[in-house]
């Protein structure tokens, strides 16, 4: 009975040998994959398992952690003033994921990032419980509160740079919600109102959302009529006639206002006219006003490292849509943050740097591990041309229709742009009010801010202005700025 | 040291007894769990924790009384079975103290029974009635050959261990599978016991008919065809086997004891035909079965694509959750107690305790486990080679045979080589009558190695021995 014994000895041993194989196959071949798998709950347990780092703004965390004593996540995320921060620091909920600045440095917040290594591994040394690092905004604290407390119950958002870094102070959105209340593990029902409601809370306007820019799109078309040298004199008259008739239409372009007809691109500015702008366009040519949109930052996603929606300027329009879309209608669509991007590079004599928001990672004992430095995203204008279009804007602020973001500080210029951007099919819906400015001192501008308001409650149509609703809020931003700088 | 006790040229040279190997195999095999103990304490409360000592002198005096009575029962027998059988015990309580631990487990058992009590001391007690079980395995069965005598009744025996969970109200379904029956509050499993008195009625069985089995035979397609009333025995187990897996939907047992059956009518006949057989009458019956069968198509279903039909049903949510935990477990494991494989759920410290193993200790724990799974397939197969009677032979390799088979199923089946079939990893997973099962096979292969290794009787004293006897200086 011997042979037969061992030729079940070595079936038995070729059981033993495919159960090795496929062990190995498992937790050594197909370990990453069933370790980052979707439905691998260890990820999100790993996420609270140890108190999250913070979100750091002006030296303060706008972020908690609590010990929420659950069974599957220990520490749930805690917001200070939520609604206000939420589109900066996004969400992180112990269900739903988490997006912005919370997804985006998830490894520094959770700590288990590769260059928090070394801390790691100290930490299991010296018996320390393992900590998240921290995430250093270059947010202001002051800008962010008269952003959104400026915002008040209208829908809109706000954005704020530092044109010499590109560093961003404020980015507001309204209405906004807090997203403490979607981060434990039994809020569902936040979470399902939140997404199914009408006035999409959780959607991030200042970088996520893309509006029709209207007038504010003028300075752009300027900077482009400069740079082509379509006009090299703001003051001298252009030869644009009043209801100047679009290309490729019958229609005549209509303007608000009166004096436009051979109006300076100075004064043409200030007035906003619209057929000076558009005839600008046209002469300017759809390839050039695209180069020129382009090198402010449209047609491409922006990562302030937050993703931004793609600002749109139709390079494939006809004359007729170019001469539209010179004045910010047509398929021309921007995001608040773009707007200030261009707002930025003009205050900052021309130079467009790229927008942040993370100024440092640090390590949980505070050590810096990545800092991160101003780079310059592209020269969209030459100085002078800068100039040139500061003077045009801090006309409008001075004498025009943005008076009302006039600061009245001493060494204080303020420069900005009126937009109410009509949209809907035959522009039927309530217009959006817009506004671009910056504020300038002897060393250059510390702010330059765009605004818009979706949709002002209790305003009425006629009412609705660039320079009525949205320059207070500008204002107050850059008032609050310049207060924190001293 | 040999001794020669007499000049005569059959020598009865005494097998060294081995003892001693044996006491220092089970030091480690006290150990390694005492250590593991320690392991869990310090990773989930940062302390040495308070059972420590009691768990390690528990395990540490059942380990000296199974050494002592083989020692004094079998002192010839195989000095491995017995601290692998230790190390394996002994690790199972560890792991299931550990997910006694778990917060989730606690938590689900709160919200299902509104109670939670710990399954470890429950098992440190069953461990000791399988160490009883193995003294009186030694102490009462001086020869495994008393066995061949109860072949008739070990059948009677066995079918009524494997049929009692249908006796209505006796048997209890639980989460699907109807293998237990309720005896004054304990649950208990027949399948467990009845594996092993299954391989005594085999052992009997084959041990009279294998030469009708094997010779009886006609040819046929290069294959021997045993004659029809032969086959009855064999129809009759499928038929039984088959039985079990439709009425107590138990896949795992029915593929365990047809699987054993083959092999040792295998081992009798020397004829590879029956495999061949066995194996076309064991794919018949499982296609046949799971054709109809929801709870064994919901199984098939969750091997095939756990991750595609975890929303439907709770057998894939499982399977998921295992293959994850494994994956999580990585190389080397999270470490003990750091690892979340409680997310399983209710069977974590059962059907599903390999998967503790996967996640903490990694793919170095598994096939530690494995192989020290395989060495006590190895020692008992060892065993049979070495038998001298045919019905040790049998009986050692059918015990070691269906310990292969269960580890396969189960090993596999958790970790998604073959369909899952709900049985336990032998000494590791929580359950009374698995362990008490496993010790009494345990000492039953002690009880045949003894057998084996045991030097020959002296011969009788040779008359002429005075005569020609060597003058020692």
């Amino acid at each position: 009975m011997n042979k037969p014994l061992r030729r079940v000895a070595i079936f038995c041993g070729l059981l033993v040998l495919a159960l090795l194989l496929r062990d190995n196959w498992l937790q050594f071949v197909r370990a990453d994959e069933l370790n980052s798998h979707a439905d691998n709950k260890r990820v999100q347990i790993e996420r609270y398992a140890t108190e999250r780092g913070n979100i750091i703004v002006d030296g303060k965390p706008i972020t908690g952690s609590v010990d929420s004593g659950g069974t599957y996540y220990k520490y749930k995320r805690t917001y200070v003033n939520g609604p206000m921060w939420a589109p900066v620091t996004g969400y992180a909920s112990q269900v739903y994921d988490a997006n912005f600045i919370e997804k985006i440095e998830d490894g520094i917040l959770t700590g288990n990032d590769d260059r928090l290594f070394f801390d790691r591994t100290l930490a299991m040394f010296t018996g320390e419980k393992k900590k998240g690092g921290d995430v250093v905004t270059t947010l202001n604290g002051a800008a962010q509160k008269a952003a959104f407390e400026g915002l008040g119950k209208n829908t809109g958002a706000v954005v704020a740079i530092e044109p010499s870094t590109g560093k961003i102070l404020a980015m507001a959105s309204t209405p906004s919600y807090d997203p403490s209340t979607i981060a434990g593990s039994n809020d569902e029902k936040a979470w399902v109102s939140l997404n199914e409601s009408k006035a999409k809370p959780m959607q991030n306007r200042a970088l996520r959302e893309i509006y029709p820019p209207g007038s504010v799109f003028k300075v752009v078309t300027a900077a482009a009529a400069l740079e082509a040298g379509k006009v090299t004199d703001i003051d001298a008259a252009t030869e644009t006639p009043e209801g100047w008739k679009i290309p490729l239409s019958t229609v005549p372009m209509k303007n608000h206002s009166g004096g436009c007809a051979n109006a300076s691109l100075n004064e043409a500015l200030r007035i906003s006219c619209n057929s000076v702008f558009a005839k600008l366009g046209d002469d300017v040519g759809v390839e050039k006003m695209n180069e020129m949109a382009e090198k402010f930052g449209f047609n491409a996603e922006q990562f302030t490292p937050v993703r931004s929606a793609a600002s749109v300027y139709d390079k494939k329009a006809d004359r007729g849509g170019n001469a539209l879309s010179s004045i910010g209608q047509f398929n021309t669509a921007t995001t608040p943050l773009q707007m200030a991007m261009v707002t930025a590079a003009i205050a900052n004599d021309g130079k467009l740097m790229k927008p942040y928001m993370i100024d440092q990672l640090r390590a949980p004992n505070l050590d810096v591990i990545k800092q991160n430095e101003p780079e310059q995203l592209s020269q969209p204008v030459s100085p002078e041309n800068a100039q040139k279009l500061q003077a045009m804007m801090e006309n409008v602020v001075a004498k025009g229709t943005g008076s009302r973001a006039d600061l009245n500080m001493d060494g204080v210029k303020v420069g900005g742009k009126t937009g109410t951007a009509q949209h809907g099919e035959k522009n039927a819906k309530r217009p959006y009010a817009w506004f671009i400015s910056y504020a300038k001192t002897d060393q250059g501008s510390p702010v330059a801010v765009a605004v818009i308001v979706e949709d002002a409650e209790g305003v009425g149509r006629e009412d609705i202005s660039g320079g009525g609703l949205a320059a207070p809020i500008a204002k107050a931003v850059m008032k609050a700025v310049l207060k924190s700088r001293g | 040291m040999s001794v020669v006790t007499n000049t005569t040229t059959i020598g009865a040279i005494e097998a060294p007894s081995r003892r001693n190997t044996e006491l220092a195999l089970l030091g480690f095999a006290v150990a390694i769990p005492v250590f593991a103990y320690l392991n869990v304490g310090l990773a989930l409360d940062g302390e040495v924790p308070a059972g420590m000592l009691g768990y390690g002198l528990g395990l540490a005096l059942l380990a000296t009384v199974a050494h002592l009575v083989v020692r004094k029962w079998a002192p010839y027998a195989d000095p491995l079975l017995l601290p692998l059988a230790t190390l394996l015990n002994g690790m199972g309580l560890v792991l299931i103290w550990r997910l006694d631990q778990s917060p989730r487990l606690i938590a689900t058992s709160m919200r299902l029974y509104k109670s939670f009590s710990p399954d470890a001391p429950a098992q440190m007690m069953y461990s000791a009635i399988g160490i009883a079980m193995l003294a009186a395995v030694l102490l009462l069965l001086k020869d495994h050959r008393v066995l061949q005598r109860y072949t008739y009744i070990s059948m009677m025996a066995a079918l009524v261990l494997l049929l009692l969970p249908l006796v209505p109200g006796l048997g209890s379904a639980v989460y699907g599978a109807k293998i237990w029956i309720n005896v004054a509050g304990f649950s208990i499993q027949p399948g467990e016991f009845a594996k092993i008195v299954l391989a005594v009625f085999f052992s009997g069985y084959l041990m009279v008919k294998r030469d009708a089995l094997a010779l009886a035979s006609r040819r046929f397609m290069g294959l021997y065809l045993p004659r029809g009333r032969d086959l009855g025995p064999i129809l009759t187990i499928w038929a039984v086997s088959l039985l079990i897996l439709i009425f107590e939907n138990d896949l795992g047992t029915s593929l365990l004891f047809f699987g054993m059956f083959v092999i040792m009518l295998y081992v009798a006949t020397e004829r590879t035909s029956w495999i061949v057989m066995g194996l076309l009458m064991s794919v018949a019956g499982a296609v046949g079965v799971a054709s109809f069968a929801s709870h064994v198509q919901a199984r098939v279903d969750a091997w095939a694509d756990p991750f595609s039909c975890a929303e439907k049903v709770a057998a894939c949510d499982q399977m998921t959750e295992v293959l994850m935990s494994f994956g999580s477990g990585g190389i080397l494991g999270t470490g003990l107690g750091q690892g979340n494989s409680d997310l399983i759920g209710f069977a974590a410290n059962s059907d599903f305790i390999f998967a503790t193993v996967g996640e903490e200790l990694g793919l170095a724990g598994v096939m530690v486990f494995l192989l020290l799974y395989g060495l006590i397939i190895e020692r008992g197969i060892r065993t049979a080679l070495a038998a001298r009677d045919p019905f040790g032979k049998l009986l050692a390799m059918g015990l070691s045979g269906a310990f292969a088979l269960q580890i396969f199923v189960v090993a596999g089946g958790v970790m998604g080589l073959i369909p899952l079939t709900g049985m336990t990893m032998p000494f590791l997973a929580y359950g009374g009558s698995s362990v008490i099962a496993n010790w009494a096979l345990i000492g039953i292969l002690i009880r045949i190695s003894d057998t084996a290794r045991r030097p020959a009787p002296a011969p009788a004293p040779n008359p002429d021995a005075e005569m020609t006897q060597v003058v020692r200086p």
